[in-house]
């Protein structure tokens, strides 16, 4: 289970028990954001870096949130102005963190896998916050959580995903996750942006951005990322809104109640029309919000606590129920 | 007469002449004496006459690694001329074939001369370089071929990159035609491969990784089939890692195209699904490919369209693999792991006899290169291996002769452990449970 891991570094990894152990978690924590003062002790002592060799504001604001959120000591470290940028290896940089004595890492970067070498070299629990264009496990984790919340449950779900599939790690995340609880997921995107295979993850694989629409109970719209792409991969972006972008007219061939969600940060009037941006099927700010409290439950449970025991869960006053004994103020090892 | 000495009670095995049978074989004055009752009188009757005994064991002629990177002169904190042909004799090999990607690249004949002398003074291994196609290996401008190739040079190549110009491909095929030396040809589109890590396929798709598809070798294998015919030039194509460039390579045969091959051993016994874990050492490039590449591959080595088995040794340092994957640099070690492989890859499963095997390893290369040797006849240099096809071994890369501990075969049992190499009738690597007894 989740509770025995040190580090959450994919969602291909987990059980479907052990993601919806988290979701469970998370809802507990989502309730503490509400409070007037959002804020509890149950990672007190302990810190927590957040590594970003790649550029991040949500993901880290988010992740940085969470830890503040629950008392937990942070530090930041971003490529530029660090070390990384003068040469440093990821070796080294691993080797620092060790001797700082940090228990908790949230990793950014730019290599699939990256999370992994960490995992492998540290004693400190290690969180993927995205590597290369392998997996977003959070991301996909608080997708998974804003259509829980909506719908009650994930299977039987209709799910479309649009865009670059190849490039994105909120794709794979969101696609491990979705079939593992049950959810029908079914991509649209350019040829060029369709990874060789990829039905063998388990999804279908639409013509057209309308026919992966149709009847879908939720589309999540991914960013077309410019930064990633190589320009054989697709003409222009004005090709790309006219052929890939989500309009309001697309989505009326969702159902009448579709969850729009998005990953951000978006390029508005391409991949996603303003109005439906903004509209009364997206979700969007809600993804923002309920990142954080996946975040903290992710962190709570890394840090070695055992998910609250469903049974006993009670609106708690201070901080989410623990099963028994004090909580650990270490992670793992 | 230097003392004679006699390699007791092995199985001796010589491909070239279609020998496999138990007999001693008698060395003298760096030379083959020869086998059993065939060897001269005087040398069998020597009174200071030393005996080997490798019961048991496999005499074969020394084995030979068309594809080696030494990495000397420029980068001998990877590698030198002599830790590599430690290496090599560690493996049982007594000939490499060395690539011109040094620092700088060996483009001339000053050079040449260089890394022969070097391997000479140590003394470990033949040293076969292979000279740049084009200067810096820049892929724009001829080297001097014909004054390379009489330095020493068996071979010309801008391997670690292609020949990507085919006008230049063309060139080098028409200056090399008659001196008996191949172009050995790094296939690669350098487009198609992008800034790809592996295997382009579910793996690739499933890690997030930047995929490599087959393609990118086989287009280029495809073009230098037409060049080959184009110009009547020999074309090695050097680390066969798809099916699709096997399938050219075997039309092309049989139109009687000028093409030699070969394989190296990971690609015979691992896949993508070996990157899983993203370790670096299971980067290299070509990439380890899927199942059906691999299956195609035994099949080609099997029928001769893939003519010898290389290594492809590509020693890197612990600082630059120990990393995410996408830092470190492509290629692993080969020399001292490639017997024992390819016993395993394709002698245990029965695709090949031991001797089959042996010929890939020994005779093919040479010939490929235009080189003579490969015999344990009468009068040839005694360079020659001795292994125990069933003793198995651990592959712990903390004992190699090799300054590169870049595997992926860490921790594996293999089968065929090396007792003896030897050198002109030099022992240039013995393991230690080999005594030397009077006669």
């Amino acid at each position: 289970m989740i509770g025995t891991r040190k580090d959450l570094l994919g969602l291909e990894d987990l059980s479907s028990e052990e993601i919806v152990s988290i979701l469970d978690t998370a809802r507990t924590f989502r309730e503490v954001l509400d409070r007037p003062i959002p804020k509890v002790p149950s990672l007190r002592g302990l810190t927590a870096a957040n590594l970003f060799f790649e550029a991040s504001t949500r993901t880290r604001l988010s992740f940085e949130l969470a830890e503040k959120r629950m008392s937990a000591d942070t530090v930041n470290f971003q490529t530029s102005g660090s070390s990384v940028s003068k040469g440093e290896s990821l070796k080294d940089t691993a080797r620092n963190i060790e001797a700082m004595g940090i228990h908790l890492v949230v990793i950014r970067h730019q290599s699939s896998g990256a999370p992994h070498y960490l995992a492998r070299n540290l004693d400190a629990g290690v969180i993927n916050a995205g590597d290369g264009t392998h997996e977003h496990p959070t991301q996909g984790l608080l997708d998974l959580f804003t259509i829980r919340e909506r719908r009650g449950k994930i299977a039987g779900l209709k799910v479309a995903i649009i865009g670059d599939i190849s490039h994105s790690r909120v794709a794979r995340s969101n696609i491990w996750g979705l079939t593992k609880l049950g959810a029908s997921v079914t991509i649209a995107g350019p040829a060029t942006m369709m990874p060789l295979e990829v039905e063998r993850f388990g999804v279908r694989v639409a013509r057209s951005v309308d026919e992966a629409i149709e009847g879908a109970d939720v589309v999540n719209i991914l960013r077309i990322q410019l930064e990633r792409q190589r320009s054989t991969l697709y003409s222009s972006l004005r090709e790309y809104a006219r052929v890939y972008g989500v309009t309001s007219e697309r989505l009326k061939r969702a159902k009448p109640d579709v969850m729009v969600m998005h990953p951000g940060p978006m390029n508005r009037g391409i991949e996603i029309a303003q109005d439906v941006a903004d509209g009364k099927h997206s979700v969007i700010l809600e993804q923002v919000t309920n990142g954080v409290a996946v975040r903290m439950a992710v962190l709570y449970l890394l840090a070695g606590h055992k998910a609250p025991d469903e049974s006993a869960a009670e609106p708690s006053t201070t901080e989410p129920k623990k099963t028994h004994g004090e909580p650990s103020l270490h992670p793992r090892r | 007469m230097a003392n004679p000495l006699c390699i007791r009670g092995g199985r001796v095995l010589d491909p070239s002449r279609g020998i496999d049978r138990v007999q001693d074989l008698w060395i003298a004055n760096s030379r083959i004496a020869g086998l059993g009752e065939d060897a001269p009188a005087d040398v069998r009757s020597h009174p200071q006459a030393e005996v080997i005994p490798v019961q048991g064991a496999v005499i074969c002629p020394g084995l030979v690694d068309i594809h080696v990177h030494l990495r000397e002169p420029g980068q001998e904190e990877k590698e030198t001329i002599e830790t590599g042909t430690r290496a090599a004799a560690r493996g049982g090999f007594t000939a490499v074939a060395c690539m011109p990607n040094t620092t700088p690249p060996l483009d001339d004949r000053p050079r040449i001369e260089w890394v022969i002398r070097r391997a000479r003074e140590a003394g470990f291994a033949r040293v076969h370089p292979i000279a740049a196609v084009t200067r810096g290996q820049m892929g724009e401008t001829l080297t001097e071929i014909e004054d390379l190739i009489d330095a020493g040079a068996v071979g010309v190549s801008d391997d670690g990159k292609p020949v990507r110009n085919a006008e230049i491909m063309r060139r080098a095929l028409e200056l090399t035609r008659g001196l008996g030396v191949p172009v050995i040809q790094h296939a690669e589109d350098p487009d198609l491969k992008g800034d790809g890590v592996m295997h382009e396929g579910w793996t690739s798709t499933r890690l997030g990784m930047k995929g490599i598809p087959d393609a990118a070798e086989s287009v280029v294998v495809a073009r230098d089939m037409l060049l080959a015919e184009l110009t009547g030039g020999h074309v090695h194509v050097a680390h066969v890692s798809a099916a699709r460039s096997a399938e050219i390579i075997r039309r092309a045969k049989g139109r009687g195209i000028r093409v030699t091959a070969e394989t190296a051993p990971h690609y015979l016994l691992l896949t993508d699904e070996a990157v899983e874990g993203f370790d670096p050492r299971t980067k290299m490039n070509p990439p380890l490919r899927s199942a059906k590449d691999k299956d195609a591959l035994l099949e080609a080595v099997v029928d001769g369209t893939i003519d010898c088995l290389a290594t492809d040794h590509a020693p890197h340092t612990d600082i630059e693999k120990d990393s995410d994957f996408d830092s470190a640099p492509f290629g692993i070690v080969g020399l001292e792991t490639a017997l024992g492989i390819y016993l395993k890859a394709l002698v245990e499963p029965k695709h090949l006899s031991l001797p089959e095997l042996i010929l890939r390893l020994t005779v093919n290369p040479l010939r490929v290169l235009g080189l003579p040797g490969g015999t344990l006849e009468a009068g040839a240099p005694a360079d020659l291996t001795v292994f125990d096809p069933a003793r198995r071994w651990i592959v712990r890369a903390s004992e190699f002769e090799s300054m590169g501990r870049n595997t992926p075969f860490e921790g594996w049992e293999l089968p065929g452990a090396v007792l003896l190499t030897m050198l002109d009738g030099r022992v240039t690597y013995r393991a230690e449970a080999v005594p030397t007894t009077a006669r």
